[in-house]
């Protein structure tokens, strides 16, 4: 397939960035749209030219290291011919047409500056979890795995909130830059757990004001984040942020309770 | 019986291609106690430091994946003062994260006759009898602990309706000891060892630095006491100093170009101590994986591992007769099929451990009945063949016995994204798998304590060589990981510390720290000026191909002998003749991996030399001149049952090969049988 391509270039943060556009031959449907990407890398530096620079490391959709903003699409998955929940890496170049062209830009949210072209710095993301996003329990410390039994459906939606990947899909995909999807997998996560418990009003509380602290916007329930998810977090969790930060404004861990 | 090796034979190879030095032996844990003793033995003569020296102490980790994430979090628990760095923009993201199947730990919560000595003897039989006896003890017996911890911390093992947790088995077993959380056992163990790591880094024991990539190793007065970064957006180069290293820097699995692993993946930290050091255990020692997507072309960036878990329930065949093999494999009737793990193996059946189920898959293909769309192979005398290079795994039955729903249930994940990748639905049509390299088993030598030939500088997870041998049983990496980084080196380490206060200062201006400063500058100096012709990846591929066809699931003398010539060549093929573009001062990804290249160029040709020195087929390393007359491996413990730790002796310098005999007091050595 031939594929024309509209792409963010900009050298560092500082820079001012455009979209520079590309013809690429010889695509074949079973790249994955990464694969793609480095052969249009392979024949920029055999011109001499500075290829793109784009996050990636396990290309099998579990590190949430990848993620560029395609066709207007977060992950670009459902906005392709055949829709699906997908990170970037494990779209595959079958869901375009031979001869369509293809705009890639990095995700864009106040809170991620660029570092270079497609790449963003995400470390807020790390400071909400250091927030409170923890059971605090040192190693050494801990009782047989069988001394507390968990209902099986709460520890599935213990799990499911678990798979949160990290990406930021969702802070690009919100017109507010929020990263309320993202904190409230981490809640729902623990909150779901016995394990969790004693710490479940100071973790929301102190993640909720991290969000804060770091720029990202407040959510008012547009769902386009729970949209283009790679991992179907859903709303619902955010509900259940939402009740648990009501919850913590009466309530106080430890002596009070 | 196979003729024994000729050892004039490698007398004369030996002159050509490596030296032989003095013996190596462990020398910390007491081999007088029973083996069950040795540990707690260690926990007690270990010299300990007290609380409130620990804070003037700082261990620098590299590594976030599950040993040094695990270790980090541990030791800044303790107190002491963590310098940790990662290559990605977080620590979350580690290649751990990857791992599919599960964790290995002796609970016996399934009461059907586990325990520390089965584990024990499990990992050593698989292994062949090529891992230390005393480390593997010690790992079974901490497993259990690690499952405790990992509960506690919130990581959502998968559960019965009781509410207690549930286990399967793996490769190799036959008890059910993997505990796991659906198909995302290493994200999920991961994220919890992740999260300890974000709490301490909140209470300022530990300090987190991602996109730093180390590139060199300060030894200053014979200790490890620093590494040159260079930090990943801006190009700095920078020193820094502690009391000792941890290297948690993972596999180096992607010498080989395609591969399961991520791409990052790098050699880069092991080699640059090795050259300052550090023996190097077991290069040739790989895994290659029996259930991975297949390759479809040539562009294609890495593989994609099916987890092992799907052999509990999948059966795996190809068609009797090479006519079949175009055929849809739904109108291939039963009889036409050939389940040749089960009738090969029929206790194991398809449960067989992965090196066997993986050369079996290399010869029903190297027989023309492999499946799938064809690709161009280059055989060793030159000549092209299009080749298909897959077997089924077929659901089909296992849907029939359980159910869609079950299955599904089971194995959803890992159906979606073979469906994703391959455009093919498997609960219609059976899987198509074919091995990849997944692990490497070699890694920096360590002894007991987990610390190197350079002292000071400790080696955890799969960096080091020391717990699986020749061969991985599934399960149980993820194990050691968190063993090591849990366990067993914040209880080692404290010895090596209590001397530190006596160690003397070093700062930017040690000699030490300005050679390897300015070797790092030079270096990246070198790779910015030779602006040739040829691309990092085309040069980085054509090493995969080398190592993967001669250093790969089967190898022989005249082809590992061609493989070194051709390696050489091609390392000065990069030196001379290789594309980066950009500068240093900046985000450049092509400087990146151009740097990681320039040591596996070397990392090559050490794996082909300890290829070509071991003269025996053990476990994932088959070695064609030495088979049983029905094609089975044949080890040689007469003359094999060591550890092979070469030791760098300068560029274009034959290396120095220091054997570490293995002792087994505790368990029988036996021949590996699965039939
Ligand atoms: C697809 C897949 C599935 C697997 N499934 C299983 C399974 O089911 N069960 C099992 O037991 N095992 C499994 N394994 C193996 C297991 O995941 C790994 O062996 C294990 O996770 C390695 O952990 P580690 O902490 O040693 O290294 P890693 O997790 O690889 O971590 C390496 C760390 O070092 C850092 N690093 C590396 N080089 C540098 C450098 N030069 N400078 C700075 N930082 C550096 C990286 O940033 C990273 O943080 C699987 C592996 C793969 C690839
Ligand atoms: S909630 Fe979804 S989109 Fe947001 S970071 Fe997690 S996985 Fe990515
Ligand atoms: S590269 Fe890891 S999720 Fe895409």
């Amino acid at each position: 397939m031939k594929i024309n391509l509209r792409i963010w270039r900009q050298r560092n943060t500082q820079d001012q960035g455009r979209l520079v556009e590309y013809t690429l031959d010889g695509v074949s449907g079973d790249m994955s749209f990464l694969e793609m990407l480095d052969l249009l890398n392979e024949n920029l530096t055999a011109q001499g030219e500075d290829p793109v620079a784009f996050d990636s490391d396990c290309r099998e959709g579990i590190c949430g290291q990848c993620g560029v903003v395609i066709n207007g699409v977060p992950h670009g998955g459902m906005g392709v011919a055949q829709p699906v929940r997908t990170t970037t890496c494990q779209l595959h170049m079958r869901s375009f047409a031979d001869g369509s062209t293809i705009t890639i830009e990095p995700w864009k949210s106040g809170a991620f500056p660029i570092l270079r072209d497609l790449i963003v710095d995400r470390t807020a993301l790390d400071r909400v979890i250091q927030a409170g996003g923890y059971i605090s329990v040192n190693t050494g410390a801990a009782p047989d795995a069988h001394a507390v039994q968990v209902n099986k459906k709460r520890s599935d939606r213990s799990f499911d909130a678990a798979t949160c990947i990290g990406c930021g899909a969702c802070v690009a995909a919100c017109p507010n830059g929020s990263s309320m999807l993202f904190t409230s997998a981490k809640i729902t996560h623990l909150a779901m757990l016995p394990q969790g418990q004693p710490e479940r009003m100071r973790r929301v509380k102190a993640m909720a004001a991290q969000n804060d602290a770091e720029g990202f916007g407040g959510c008012t329930n547009i769902g386009e984040c729970a949209s283009v998810c790679p991992k179907g977090i859903p709303l619902e969790s955010i509900s259940q942020l939402n009740r648990d930060l009501i919850a913590s404004l009466f309530k106080h861990d430890g002596k009070e309770d | 019986m196979t003729a024994t090796v000729s050892s004039n034979n490698n007398a004369a190879l030996a002159d050509q291609y490596w030296t032989t030095g003095d013996e190596i032996h462990d020398t910390k844990a007491n081999h007088d106690l029973p083996i069950d003793k040795i540990w707690t033995d260690r926990q007690f003569t270990s010299r300990l430091v007290n609380p409130a020296n620990r804070r003037k102490m700082t261990v620098i980790i590299v590594g976030t994946g599950l040993a040094g994430g695990a270790a980090a979090a541990t030791l800044g628990e303790a107190g002491y003062r963590v310098e940790n760095f990662c290559y990605q923009d977080s620590p979350r993201r580690a290649h751990s994260i990857a791992a599919q199947g599960g964790i290995n730990a002796a609970k016996n919560y399934k009461n059907d006759g586990d325990s520390v000595y089965r584990l024990f003897y499990d990992t050593v039989k698989g292994g062949d009898y090529r891992s230390r006896e005393t480390n593997v003890y010690r790992l079974a017996a901490v497993s259990a602990n690690i499952i405790d911890q990992c509960v506690a911390q919130g990581v959502p093992f998968a559960r019965e309706y009781g509410g207690l947790l549930d286990n399967r088995s793996f490769g190799g077993v036959q008890v059910q000891r993997t505990f796991y959380a659906r198909g995302q056992t290493g994200q999920q163990l991961l994220i919890g060892a992740y999260q300890a790591l974000e709490r301490q880094v909140h209470a300022g024991t530990v300090h987190m630095h991602t996109r730093h990539e180390m590139v060199e190793l300060i030894v200053a007065d014979g200790r490890a006491r620093g590494i040159v970064t260079r930090d990943m957006v801006t190009g700095k180069i920078e020193e820094w100093f502690g009391d000792a290293v941890v290297l948690a820097t993972g596999g180096y699995g992607n010498v080989f170009f395609l591969s399961t692993n991520a791409m990052g993946c790098n050699v880069t930290a092991s080699w640059r101590a090795h050259r300052k050091g550090a023996y190097f255990g077991n290069p040739c020692y790989t895994q290659i994986h029996p259930t991975c997507i297949p390759v479809h072309g040539e562009n294609q960036s890495k593989l994609t591992l099916m987890s092992e878990s799907l052999r509990n329930d999948g059966r795996i065949w190809v068609p009797k007769r090479a006519e079949d093999c175009e055929k849809d494999p739904r109108d291939i009737p039963e009889e036409d099929r050939d389940y040749y793990l089960e009738r090969i193996y029929p206790s194991f059946g398809n449960l067989v451990p992965r090196d066997i189920a993986s050369r079996q898959a290399k010869y029903r293909c190297d027989e023309g009945r492999g499946v799938g769309p064809k690709v161009r192979e280059i055989d060793s005398d030159g000549t092209e063949h299009m080749r298909a290079r897959g077997v089924y795994l077929d659901f089909s039955e296992a849907i029939q016995r359980m159910g869609k729903d079950a299955v599904e249930k089971k194995y959803g994940n890992l159906f979606d994204m073979y469906q994703r990748i391959t455009d093919e639905n498997p609960y219609e049509v059976p899987m198509r798998i074919y091995p990849a390299v997944h692990y490497t088993m070699g890694g920096l030598w360590v002894d007991y304590d987990l610390q190197s030939t350079i002292p000071g500088l400790f080696v955890c997870g799969e960096a080091n060589f020391s717990d699986h041998g020749a061969n991985r049983l599934g399960a149980s990496a993820l194990m050691q990981g968190l063993a090591d980084g849990y366990w067993v080196l914040p209880n080692t380490i404290t010895d090596y510390l209590a001397d530190a206060p006596k160690f003397g200062p070093v700062d930017e201006k040690h000699p030490a720290a300005v050679e390897a400063r300015q070797g790092v500058e030079s270096r990246i100096n070198k790779l910015l000026t030779i602006n040739g012709t040829r691309t990092v990846d085309s040069i980085h591929k054509e090493l995969g191909h080398i190592m993967w066809e001669y250093c790969g699931m089967e190898r022989n003398e005249a082809g590992l002998i061609k493989a070194i010539g051709l390696i050489r060549n091609l390392r000065n093929e990069f030196w001379t003749n290789v594309k980066v573009t950009g500068v240093n001062e900046e985000l450049n990804q092509t400087l990146e991996r151009a740097g990681r290249l320039a040591d596996f160029l070397e990392l090559g040709e050490l794996m082909c030399i300890d290829a070509l020195h071991r003269r025996e087929s053990c476990g994932g390393h088959f070695r064609a001149e030495s088979q049983t007359e029905e094609g089975e491996a044949l080890r040689h413990d007469d003359q094999f049952q060591y550890v092979a730790a070469w030791e760098w002796t300068g560029e274009g310098h034959k290396p120095t090969l220091h054997k570490e005999p293995l002792v087994y007091k505790s368990i029988q050595v036996k021949q590996r049988s699965y039939k």
